[in-house]
Formats: structure tokens, sequence, C-alpha cells
């Protein structure tokens, strides 16, 4: 048969490229195993994970938790899709769950707990959360009293990306005030540099920039009981405290001076947007502390003097104190295997944190981890705020209101705001109609 | 008159001649081929030029690397195939298969009861059939990864086994196979009902049985139409990402090759360069098939047996 | 090395004994159903040819379509009823306004593109010497995956503010005729438009290869002896040739908007469904996966299939009339 002769072609042909391409692996040096006493070995045990976190950082966590599965022989095999969001709660509700999911918005993990399929935190992972993390993160993995998902990852929103090679060649300091930075960006207009970057263009989630700049200014200038007020509505969008700092964003990045063509940021891609930063062509970019790793595509140097770098965006408020907005993913179990639960416990401590921090790109706001193990200088940076006991802390709002709102009407309206000059006015009016009634 | 005397004319063969004919087709093709020239451009690219040339400058002024097909194909710092895409191209050829045989096999035997074993109700039938293309496969996945997992039951009876295929290749398979039918039965039945009907009756008369027909006289008759389809289902599952990552998972040992290459990509970046080298590693597999099942597409399959 | 080969020859084993058990089942299937004669012959290969095909759907499509339909009458998690809540919603939401509009003019405008270019070039295509290279050169669209599709299109489509280089192809052409440049996915109503473009450059190669399978199924000897014919040009296309593939056409216009319906992927990563381009599909989807709110996701899936009806009620007609024909 035809067919079958094409097949067997193709199947040749795969295995003929498998046998001359493939080369063989090196093996690993020797392992201190002291640090891992503490967990039983379970060899042959395989835990799976499924995140969103792609390549590179995949291969970087693998190595981070390479000795553990070299001294416990428990095998970790991670999974990552730019389709997490929508496939966890198919495959839970569906009946083919991973072992474990790192799960970066607190709505989605109250919506995972409603499915009844996830497990309550072990022992050994509460003992580790109490110990190395503040009670506000603690409260991001409890749903309604029960605690079930230990923070991972974090991240800090809160810079300002900025050129230190342009600034040393424009004589440009770096603000600290939020009056300092206005009037640098006015300097900046005044010899025809665009002193703000910005893009929100996400494909099906344009807007999200957005909702952090609002997020910005929403706790610099309110703190955190109008911020947490704001993400349970009792603060609506409509509230005169929330509009005046909308209007704070309008005067800021759709200010047709600073950003150039204002429209222009809604069709503008988030990772476009601050590339331009290492020649110059924009000024500063406010995105939280991956963005390093976009700018670095280009071949850009992160660091405080290189071609790119990041500044805390300053306070706007002298009674809110270091306001500091930022997000993270939490560890949750859909299994109560011994080895799910050593995984857990691992990955919560101060060991798994500290080794990951080491190998860069990394923020944990795990208080075991000393600032000094921080490789990159942006996420010892970003650390440092996150770290600091006088930071006003707010998650990342839209991550936490419902997804009606949160990944919905606030994208949407906001991308109109800035794409289609909607008003202030009529885009609170249609994100508080939005907010689900129950 | 019957339908075969007024297939008397070679379609379109006094409509144009065959240098407008010709003309018309390669302008079409250049028009048509631009952006994918544009894709490949930028496949060769380096990211920090691909926002400050336009494409078809860097063709004129070629500074050309390979790393981003170095990057997707080893996988970064590792250097061997193994580590990097080949594990998934694997799979994807182990998806594919069967994907495209079972679905065309099993649309072709119902496209050829519906149309020449006529029943009562047989028309309703090919319409729900048709109908049912509409239905969003996204709607499917909760309730058919339920059938895999749990089976059905009906109170205390199990009218359905639980399967337990989900996470396996079969779990791929069974729901390609069955999200292709509306669509291939549709198409298959609109060739298969336009065989000579005097054929189907001759045969018989000689006292040939339906399994009969069906493998001498309607599946060679129709294998252009089956070639045409099985291209567009190869296509459909070789670019799936959905229903591999639903009922399989993301990992090595099932996953397929876009599954990795979107992994690559990166979480934050914009990966212009890798997407761009991955689309192109991902189209010449079905270009491969393409080009092999094109001998399909020939004319007068008919011809010797109608005499 | 033997690492990777004891991992992937059992794939490939299972491959293939998948693929012969499958044909031999149906083998077997075959030749025992085949002995039976009289009366019962009729209705068990009948069974045997559609039994499998009706299973599968039942289970695949069938019972989700039902699950759907209960759905959009409950709330976001599927655990209590709305009644028409979620079907009021759509009459009372602004922006599903504009996504019926552009629905509508989806299955207006590009099934009529995507079918009357496939059926142009078929025709051409069926004219012309080597065939095989621009026949493959514009079926590649289709081979090239949504990711790789929008990248492309964002080179077309980009747009940098005047005295920038203009990156995107659109922008850089009309510059050089003369015009001015606009920030093309803002412009309203163009941006549907241009986002049409996009499925019609992807899907035309679909049509265009069933309608070309079609031309060639017609019969060899005839076609030599046609040559003597004295019917000419628009004429004998219009009274011979089109009818003899006005079946395929249909079928091609049919899918067509089916799939038309279905698209979201271009949209998605394209605009978002922001600046008034959203589609009922993307709405769907993004309720769905989203917004996570079954009952809404699923009122606008009901709605889908709804507009797809006048679609099926054409082609019953149009079948019906050629079996009575033939």
């Amino acid at each position: 048969m035809k067919r079958k002769g094409l097949v067997a072609l193709v199947g040749a042909a795969a295995l003929s490229l498998v046998a001359s391409l493939v080369t063989t692996t090196s093996a690993s040096a020797a392992v201190n195993c002291d640090p891992y006493t503490g967990y039983k070995a379970m060899k042959g045990k395989t835990v799976t994970i499924f995140t969103s976190i792609l390549e590179p950082e995949l291969t970087t966590l693998n190595t981070a938790m390479s000795d553990f599965q070299a001294c416990t022989g428990i095998k970790i095999k991670i999974e990552g899709s730019n389709q997490f969001e929508a496939l966890l709660p198919v495959r839970v509700k569906g009946g083919n769950a991973p072992d474990l999911a790192w799960i970066p918005q607190p709505g989605l993990l109250a919506k995972m707990v409603e499915t009844g399929k996830v497990v309550l935190a072990p022992k050994a992972v509460v003992a580790n959360v109490d110990k190395y993390w503040s009670a506000s993160w603690k409260a991001y993995g409890t749903v309604k009293g029960k605690f079930y998902a230990a923070p991972f990852g974090s991240n800090m929103k809160s810079l300002v990306w900025y050129s230190p090679k342009q600034f040393a060649k424009n004589g440009y300091k770096v603000p600290t005030t939020w009056a300092d930075m206005t009037a640098l960006a006015d300097t900046m207009a005044g010899k025809g540099q665009t002193a703000f970057c910005g893009g929100i263009g996400s494909g099906g989630a344009t807007g999200w920039p957005a909702t952090d700049w609002v997020e910005q200014i929403v706790l610099r200038d309110h703190g955190s009981a109008v911020y947490n007020g704001w993400v349970n509505h009792t603060v609506k969008f409509s509230d005169p405290r929330i509009v005046s700092s909308m209007e704070k964003v309008a005067a800021w990045m759709q200010n047709p001076k600073w950003v150039g063509n204002v429209k222009g940021i809604a069709t503008t891609s988030f990772q476009d947007a601050g590339k331009g930063i290492p020649d110059g062509k924009c000024m500063m970019l406010q995105q939280a502390s991956f963005y390093g790793n976009i700018i670095a595509e280009g071949g850009a140097t992160i660091s405080p003097t290189g071609d790119a770098f990041a500044f805390y965006l300053p306070a706007t408020n002298s009674k809110v104190t270091v306001p500091v907005v930022g997000g993270g993913e939490f560890t949750t179990a859909f299994s109560s295997r011994p080895e799910v639960q050593a995984v857990q416990a691992y990955l919560s401590s101060a060991t798994f944190a500290t080794s990951r921090v080491q190998l860069d790109n990394w923020i944990s706001a795990n208080s075991g981890v000393p600032l000094a193990a921080y490789k990159n200088p942006v996420d010892k940076l970003s650390a440092t705020y996150l770290s600091n006991p006088k930071s006003t802390f707010g998650f990342d709002a839209s991550d936490l209101m419902p997804a009606a709102v949160g990944a919905g009407a606030e994208w949407k309206e906001f991308t109109a705001w800035f794409g289609e000059g909607k008003s202030i006015a009529d885009v609170v009016k249609a994100i508080d109609a939005a907010w689900p009634k129950s | 008159m019957s339908k075969l005397k007024i297939a008397n004319h070679n379609p379109g063969r006094k409509l144009f001649s065959s240098k407008i004919a010709t003309v018309v087709v390669w302008v079409t093709t250049v028009i048509w081929t631009i952006p994918t020239l544009g894709l490949l451009v930028t496949s060769f690219k380096a990211d920090k030029d691909i926002l400050n040339e336009p494409w078809w400058v860097s063709l004129f002024n070629p500074h050309f690397t390979l790393s981003s097909y170095k990057g997707v194909l080893f996988g970064g710092d590792s250097e061997s195939l193994s580590n990097g895409v080949l594990p998934y191209f694997v799979n994807s050829i182990v998806i594919t298969l069967p994907a495209t045989i079972f679905p065309i096999v099993i649309a072709t035997m119902a496209a050829y009861a519906l149309a020449w074993i006529r029943f009562r109700g047989s028309d309703f039938i090919f319409f729900f059939i048709f109908a049912l293309q509409i239905v969003p496969l996204q709607m499917s996945l909760i309730p058919l990864l339920l059938l895999f997992t749990g089976g059905a039951h009906i109170g205390s009876v199990t009218v359905f086994p639980a399967l337990g295929i989900a996470g396996d290749f079969a779990g791929i398979w069974l729901p390609h196979t069955m999200f292709a039918l509306p669509l291939a039965i549709y198409l298959l039945h609109n060739f298969i009902a336009s065989l000579p009907r005097d054929l189907m009756e001759a045969a018989h008369v000689d006292g040939a049985n339906h399994f009969k027909v069906f493998r001498m006289i309607v599946l060679p008759l129709s294998i252009p139409g089956i070639a045409a389809i099985a291209i567009f289902q190869f296509l459909w599952v070789w670019n799936d990402l959905l229903v591999a990552l639903t009922f399989a998972s993301g990992t090595e040992e099932v996953a397929p090759i876009n599954s990795k290459l979107a992994s690559l990509v990166g979480q934050y970046g914009s990966g212009y360069t890798q997407l761009s080298a991955g689309a192109f590693i991902t189209i010449a597999v079905p270009l491969i098939v393409f080009f092999s099942l094109q001998r399909y597409f020939v004319r007068g399959l008919l011809a010797g047996s109608v005499k | 090395m033997s690492d990777f080969l004891s991992v992937n020859i059992p794939k490939f084993t299972s491959v293939f004994s998948a693929i012969g058990m499958f044909f031999i089942v149906l083998a077997v299937l075959f030749a025992i159903a085949g002995r039976a004669n009289g009366k019962k012959a009729r209705p068990i290969a009948l069974v045997i040819f559609l039994a499998p095909s009706l299973i599968l759907l039942l289970a695949g499509l069938i019972i989700p379509a039902i699950r759907t339909f209960l759905f959009s009458f409950m709330n976001p998690d599927s655990n209590a009823w709305v009644g028409f809540d979620n079907y009021k919603w759509m009459t009372e939401d602004p922006n599903v306004k504009s996504i019926m509009v552009n629905t509508i003019l989806w299955i207006l405008v590009v099934p009529i593109f995507t079918a009357a270019l496939g059926l142009l070039l078929a025709i051409m295509l069926d004219r012309i010497k080597h065939e095989s290279i621009p026949k493959s050169l514009l079926f590649m669209p289709m081979a090239i995956s949504f990711v790789g599709a929008s990248i492309i299109f964002k080179f077309v489509y980009e747009y940098s503010e005047p005295g920038e280089t203009q990156i995107g192809l659109l922008s850089s052409v009309v510059d050089f005729l003369g015009g001015t440049p606009k920030d093309w996915m803002l412009s309203k109503p163009l941006n549907t438009f241009l986002l049409m473009i996009i499925y019609v450059w992807t899907q035309m190669g679909f049509g265009m290869v069933i309608l070309s399978a079609a031309i060639k199924a017609v019969p060899a000897d005839i076609v030599e002896a046609s040559a003597l014919d004295g019917a000419s040009g628009w004429r004998l296309f219009r009274n011979i040739t089109f009818p003899m593939i006005k079946g395929t056409f249909i079928v091609v216009l049919a899918t067509g908007v089916v799939g038309a319906l279905k698209v979201f992927d271009i949209v998605r990563t394209m605009t978002g469904g922001n600046f008034s381009t959203n589609v009922l599909a993307n709405e769907m989807y993004s309720q769905v996966f989203v917004q996570f709110d079954q009952g809404k996701g699923s009122a606008l899936a009901i709605v889908l299939f709804l507009l797809v009806t006048p679609i099926l009620i054409y082609n019953i007609r149009s079948l019906r009339m050629e079996r009575s024909h033939s």
C-alpha cells in the first residue's frame, strides 16, 4: 500500500536523523547532599509540575533543583505553557491535573480550590511559610481561612527601566521623588527626547500593563487600606480617589509631550515598548523586574552602568512609605503523595530559594534568602524593596480581582482609554458594571 | 442527460488562455509568498535588528545569523538535538499519523453510507453532522477528558469504562479523530456522492456487496478528495497545541514540537526570531506531505473504469 | 543516544501497531459482515459504515454540545440555574453589538473571497505548465501556524511615527505611493478588514486544493473529446463548467462560513479583540478561558450555533435540488 510506504519512509527518515544527530550527555559532578538529609529517599518517584514559566527559566529551575533530585531520587518534571491559565482549569476539572502547579493569580487559586481538587498545604510547608514569609504573602495562598499554597517566585513591579549610558551621556540623574521624575521628563521633552516608552499590547491580554500603572498610582496616592478596598470593590472604580489616580496616570502616560503618540501605546506590544531604551529612542519605561530579560534579548547589558537598568518608581504621597507593587506564583498541590509533599516542602524552603536566586533572574520574598546571594543587580534591588519592613506592599490588584474584571473589563476598558480616547468617567462606569454581583 | 456527459469539457479550457492564466497565477503566487518571505528573512536576523530595519531592507543589506535556528533546534546551551526539539519532533509524528489516518478512514465509510446506502433519515444525519462543525472544540475538552478519566455512568451502571488514556498518545488520537469527523464527512460526502451512479449500479448487478463496492470502486476513485482532506487533517493535527496539552501534557514523553517551540520563545520575550525559525522548522514536514500527496491529484482516475 | 532510542523506538512501534490493529479490525469486520446475505445485508452494512462515526461524534461533540446548551442557562461556575440571564447580558452589553456586527461581516466577506479566489486559481492552475510549484507556494500559508502568521502580519501592519523607519510593509507601500500611513489596527472599520485579509491569506489554499481536486476528478477521456466543442469563454464556464463543480463550490463556501465563525486566533493575537474588532468566537474563548464565565461563554457558543443555521438550510435546499435532478 502506498500510504504505508510513505509512513515507513517518514519513520525511517526520522530515525536516521536521530542516529546522526544525537550525542551522549555527560555525567554530572559529585553532589553535596547535606542540605537534603531531612528528606526521605524516594527513588523512582516522579512529580509533575505545570506552570506558565517558560524557557530559559525552566532550564534554570531544573538546575536549581538538580541536587535535590539527585539526593532524594525524586524526578521532577516541569511542563511550561503560555496557555497555562486556560489549560489548568480544564485539566483539573477533567481529572488530568498535574501533581503541582505554580499559579500566579490568587484569584485562579481560589477557583481551583472550589473544584475540591486542591490539597491543603502539608505541615512542613506551613512551618516553612510561617518562618520565612510575611503574613500577607501567606494570606495570598489562603482561601476561605485555609492555607493551601506556599509562595514561590516573586516579581517587583515598581521599577522604571532606563539606560544608564544614555543618562550619563545627557547628564541626567536618576530621580528619587515624583517631582524629580516629572521635572526630568520635562527636561527630556525640551531636548526633543521621548521621556517615557509605553506599550500595553499583549495579544488576548492587551491592557494589563495599563492596569499595573494604575495600581502603582493608587497604592502610592492612597496606601494599603484604599488599595485593598479597591481590590474587594468596597472602593469602586468610580470612587473619586481611584478616578484621581487614573487622572494622574493620564497626565503621565497619556501626556503627548512625554510619550509622543499616545494611541500608539495601545498597539505597541509591551515587549517592543522598551527595546529602544538602550539607543535612547525613549528614555524611561515603567515595567516589572522581569523586563530585563526582554531588553537583554537585543544584546543589551543590564547593569548600573550598562545599556539598561532600573530605578525605583518614586512615591507620590509622603504618608505612604515605600509603596511596592509586586506579584508572584503559588505552589498548589493536586496530590498528597509523599513525594509531592516532599517537593512542596523543599520548594518552600530557604535552601531552594537561595540556590535559585544564585542562578540569576529570580526574586524570592523568602526572608531566609540573604541579599548577598542575589547575582542579578536588578533582582537584588527588587529584593531590597520587597524585604524592606517599612514597605507598603500591594499584590498585583488585577490578579486579585474577579477574573471578569481583572482579566476582562479592566483590560478591555483601559485599552479603549489609551487607544480610543475613552473618557475616564466612561471607563470606570463600564468596569464597575462588569463587577460580578454575588 | 447524465452527469458524465455534462463533464464533456475541461473546465476553464476556453475561459482563460493559458498565457493569461500563467500570468495571473504567477502574480498571485508572488503576492501570496511575499509575507512568508518576510518571515524567512526575519528568522535569519539578529533580534536587535528586527525593529530597526524593515526585512526587505535586510534582504539587500545582509548580516544574517543562524543563531535562532541553533537555539530552537538545540535548546540554547546544550549541544545535542536530543535535548532540543528532537524528542518532540518524534512525538509530533507519533501523534499525527494515526490522528490523520483514523478519522479519514472512518469518515470515508460514513460518507459512503450517507451517499449510497440511502435510508430514511440519512439526509437528516448528514445535515446534523454538517452542523456539528460549529461546536467549538473548546467546549468539548472537559466532558471528553472526564469521559477518559472517569468513564460514563448512569446511576451505578457503567455505560462506558474509564479508558485511562489521558496522558497517553491514544488520549490525543481519539479526540483528534472525533473533532475531525464533521468536516471530513461533509467534504468526502461531496466527492463520493458525485461518483457516477451507473458505476455503482453495474457493480451491484454484478453481485458486489457494499463492502466490495467501497473497496474496489469508491476508495480508488475518491483518492484525490481523500488526499486533499488528508492534507488538511494532517496540517490541523500538526499545528495543534490545545488538544495535545489538554489530553496529555507538555512533557518530553508526549508533547508535540509546537509546545516545545512555544516554550522556547520565553515567558516574557517577544521571541520574533525564534518563533520565525520555529515556524519554518515546523512547516517543512507539512510541505513534504503536500508534495508527496500531490501526485494523487491527477486527472482521469475515472476514465478507465467507466469504459 | 541509546537512551533516546530506547525511549522513542517504542513510540513508533505503538504507532504502527495501532494503525495495523485499526486496519485488521476493519478488514475482519468487512469480511464477516460481507458474508451476510438477503434482507439483513443492507442494515448490517449501514451499521458498520456509520456506527463508528456516530459513536465518536456522540462522545466528542454531541454530548458536549448538549452540555454547553445547559450551561448557557447557568452561572459562571455552572452550579446554579440563572434562567435567561446570560442571553439577557448579550442584549444589554454594548460590546456585544459590535461583536455581532463584526461576526456577520466576517461570514459575509471572508467565505466569498476565499472560495472565489480559490476557484479562480484552481481553474487557472489547471491550465498552466509546472502547476505544482505555484500551487505549493499558494498552499504554503496554510501550513504556517497561527503564531507564525501573526508575526508575519505584525511586519505587514506595523506602524511607526512619521519620520521613523516604517518596518511594516503596508505602511511602507502607502508611504511609497505618496499616502500617509496610519496606525492600521486602530483605524475602524478598516482594521476588521485587515484582519480578514490574514484569514483569506491563510485559508485560500483550502478552497483551491479542494476545488482543484474536484476539477481533476473530471473524466480524462471526455476532456480529450471536448477539444472539438465549439462553446467558448464565459458562456461555457457559466453553463457547463460551473454547474459541474457547483456542489464543491458550495461545500467550500459553507466550510468558509463555519471557519469564519470560529476564527479567534487571528483576532486574539493581532488586537486581542480591542478597537472594535472583536468577534463571537474570541469573546466566547475569553469568557470561558480567561474570565472563567462558563455561562456567558456557553450562551455565546449557542448563538454561534444559531448563526450557522441559514447556511445549513441553504445546504439542505441545494442538496435536495441536486438529488432531484440526478
